[in-house]
């Protein structure tokens, strides 16, 4: 008996009993989740989107910004929570209408077309966006309600605002993996996705599953863009920041895949974050690797190389992976057909 | 009496007159900053500074020289050094001789070099760099030359003001450097570390580094550092996005301790932090709003605020420079030829619109000015971002930094 009473004395002397360096790891995974979720809120609905249509949709993190200024703009009248509501419902209808009156007339020209049009409306998104709202950033903040420390681990407080956006994110996650693979709705999309013709002909009207997915895929991205608005900022510049990371995250997860989404939106999240939250030197790697250090060092040709270190190129980082994929995994993680 | 009279009327039609005859020149001066992209609110806040000021100050005043006119002519470099090249011949192509920029001195950098270049190979059209902004020490140091004025205090300038004031405060004992990786960034984080390890080695440094510019999402990670760093104060050199992302982010996470900045301040900045950085965000700039300095400054700032109700006076040094430029180009007796306007703007004295001397050091163009530490705080007259929140003046240094040493060797043309 005594040994057990002993642990558990000083399990509570530390805290929640682990190490201070166990409690940064925890946090960075908790804020490395957030990254991720937030990404798979936006490669969900892209790879959707790819897979049903064959299209990449560049215009993709622009609803993703007018999500978050719409639900500014609602914010300031009735709310945030309002905002959440109804946002992603106008930028829902706004991605089918783009569907049914832009991309399905596009579409007939063949891909390039396509992607020219979706490249175009990114850029008139932003520029219309500046029009209205103008350049500055917007004081679009978390409501009140949540702006308190959920908890904080060896003082590295945890704001319940991001524990907020991991339950939404989730919620979202499950929700959507229960409609395709559970519901009616769901196989028929399914079935759409590979054989559109057979779904026609067994009478499903199968442009208006076209422009539903379209929609749902917008909306998702407009949830994004309100929850992560008040945190990472909302300006004409925020659909451009995370424009490309998106891309990136379908093309390791594998085009058309849910699944994949999920885990290269996570393994990016933790990646990033770890890489920026540690200071790994390059110079300790290339000692490690056997490597001497040309002196003196500033007049060597390998100057950078020696001197970058992890925070430096964590931002890089997924496209090095990505380049990886598409060198040993062409189709990604999880994808099916050889891209 | 009435032969004064119509002397008086006679003598102001024939001016007025000849005003109109010369007057149809303008005087150009390309702005060349971003326009576009994430960087777009802080240019365009600074063109509507420069457009109001060549109106207010010069033009509605008669212009310089016979009625010459200030004319501020936009071009959008999207923050790339490359694209200002290019932007920088269209302006000089389009006859313009002088040429004002401030985001970045990346940015600086690439055109003082250039402009140099350009002037001794065509000393028949040379321009002048009015650079507003850019506060690479460089500039002013290695890379100075004769065509480069710089109208803001240099990062080791407002550093020396900065770390006099974290000296000051004895609960500071841990401070954590973070910067945006780039050269002003690097210049920033030098200089806190030489200035705190001259005047107060017992600070520790307890973090230095550098981020992306431009492209970090989320600043998280960074903060946790910082928290986890245990430090009591936090030295930043950013801005745009980058400066509100950083802030709010520490101080979401935890951090108390006073944020020493060199931008904090509008363009959506004030507005972002509003009621969270009360208490924290410290500034080291030129240019005092609060409280106001004098009537002719509260006057500009109503009147500025009257044309661009969503606008901020961000940037006082702007009106610096348009008066000095003009006063340049009058004493020259010139627009045309930039080397006399250049003689004439080195060693200039002048009073600021905001209170204090100027002096352009003719050593190394840099101009000598008072330096003020300000404080995030709604107690202010006038604010930014209509948020109810600005900043305030809570100590200055008269003329700081005007003995500081250069490394700058000038050739004079």
């Amino acid at each position: 008996m005594e040994p057990l009473i002993l642990k558990q004395k000083s399990r509570r002397a530390s805290g929640i009993g682990i190490t201070p360096d166990m409690d940064l790891i925890l946090v960075n995974l908790i804020d490395g989740l957030v990254t991720g979720l937030l990404l798979f809120m936006l490669s969900a609905g892209l790879t959707l989107i790819f897979s049903m249509m064959g299209v990449l949709n560049f215009a993709h993190a622009s609803f993703y910004m007018l999500g978050a200024y719409f639900a500014f703009q609602i914010s300031l009248y009735i709310g945030f929570w309002m905002g959440l509501l109804i946002a992603p419902l106008v930028v829902g209808v706004l991605g089918a209408g783009v569907e049914r009156y832009g991309l399905r007339r596009v579409h007939q020209y063949g891909h390039v077309p396509e992607l020219i049009f979706t490249f175009g409306l990114a850029l008139l998104i932003e520029e219309v966006v500046q029009f209205i709202w103008g350049k500055n950033q917007m004081p679009y903040a978390t409501p009140e309600i949540l702006q308190f420390t959920a908890f904080s681990i060896a003082g590295n407080s945890i704001p319940a605002y991001k524990i907020f956006m991991i339950f939404i994110s989730i919620a979202i996650f499950i929700g959507l993996l229960y409609v395709l693979t559970r519901t009616r709705v769901g196989m028929i999309i399914q079935a759409a996705l590979t054989y559109p013709k057979t779904v026609e002909a067994l009478g499903h009207n199968v442009p208006l599953i076209f422009m539903g997915v379209f929609g749902v895929g917008t909306a998702l991205a407009g949830v994004a863009g309100v929850i992560a608005g008040p945190v990472l900022g909302t300006f004409p510049g925020m659909a451009f920041v995370l424009g490309s990371i998106v891309f990136v995250t379908i093309v390791i997860g594998g085009l058309g895949s849910l699944w994949g989404a999920l885990v290269a939106s996570l393994l990016i999240g933790w990646i990033t974050t770890f890489s920026k939250a540690y200071n790994l030197r390059m110079e300790d790697l290339l000692t490690w690797a056997g490597f001497t250090k040309p002196e003196p060092i500033w007049d060597s040709a390998w100057r950078d190389l020696w001197s970058i270190t992890s925070p430096q190129i964590a931002d890089i980082l997924p496209y090095i992976l990505m380049v990886l994929i598409l060198i040993f995994r062409p189709y990604g993680l999880f994808g099916k057909r050889d891209a | 009496m009435r032969t004064t009279t119509m002397l008086g009327l006679t003598t102001a039609l024939t001016l007025a007159a000849s005003a109109f005859a010369a007057g149809a020149d303008t005087i150009k001066i390309a702005f060349i900053d971003p326009l576009s992209g994430p960087f777009a609110g802080t240019g365009t806040n600074g063109l509507h500074q420069y457009e109001f000021a060549a109106e207010e100050l010069v033009n509605k005043k008669g212009g310089v020289l016979d009625g010459d006119m200030f004319e501020i002519v936009a071009f959008d470099n999207k923050i790339s050094p490359k694209e200002s090249l290019i932007q920088l011949q269209v302006a000089i192509d389009q006859g313009i001789r002088y040429i004002a920029q401030g985001n970045s001195s990346g940015v600086a950098n690439a055109l003082t070099e250039a402009i140099n270049k350009h002037n001794r190979r065509n000393p028949e059209d040379r321009v002048l760099f009015l650079n507003y902004s850019a506060v690479d020490p460089a500039l002013t140091n290695d890379k100075c030359n004769f065509w480069h004025f710089r109208f803001d205090a240099n990062a080791d300038i407002k550093m020396d003001a900065l770390t006099d004031s974290i000296v000051s405060n004895d609960a500071i004992e841990k401070v954590y450097i973070i910067g945006q990786d780039y050269s002003f960034g690097k210049a920033v984080a030098a200089a806190a570390v030489k200035y705190l390890g001259e005047k107060a080695p017992e600070i520790e440094i307890v973090g230095n580094e550098l981020h992306p510019i431009g492209k970090v999402k989320d600043f998280t990670p960074y903060s946790r550092k910082i928290v986890a760093s245990e430090a009591d104060a936090v030295i930043t050199g950013n801005w745009g996005a980058d400066m509100v992302g950083l802030g709010k982010s520490v101080l979401e996470n935890g951090f108390t301790g006073p944020i020493y900045t060199y931008y904090a301040a509008a363009d959506g900045i004030t507005a972002a932090f509003g009621d969270a950085g009360v208490g924290s965000l410290r500034l080291v700039a030129e240019g005092q709003l609060n409280p106001p300095p004098n009537d002719t400054a509260s006057g500009y700032i109503q009147a500025f605020k009257a044309k661009y109700p969503d606008g901020n006076l961000s940037q006082a040094r702007i009106t610096n420079v348009i008066e000095m430029l003009a006063k340049a180009i009058n004493e020259a007796g010139t627009a045309d030829d930039v080397v006399p306007v250049a003689y004439a703007l080195a060693g200039m004295e002048h009073e600021s619109l905001w209170g204090g001397n100027l002096m352009m050091r003719e050593s190394d163009h840099q101009l000598i000015q008072n330096v003020h530490i300000m404080e995030h705080t709604d107690d202010v007259v006038y604010d930014h971002d209509n948020s109810g929140f600005g900043v305030k003046v809570v100590k200055t240094v008269e003329m700081a930094a005007a003995d500081s040493p250069t490394s700058c060797k000038m050739r004079r043309p």
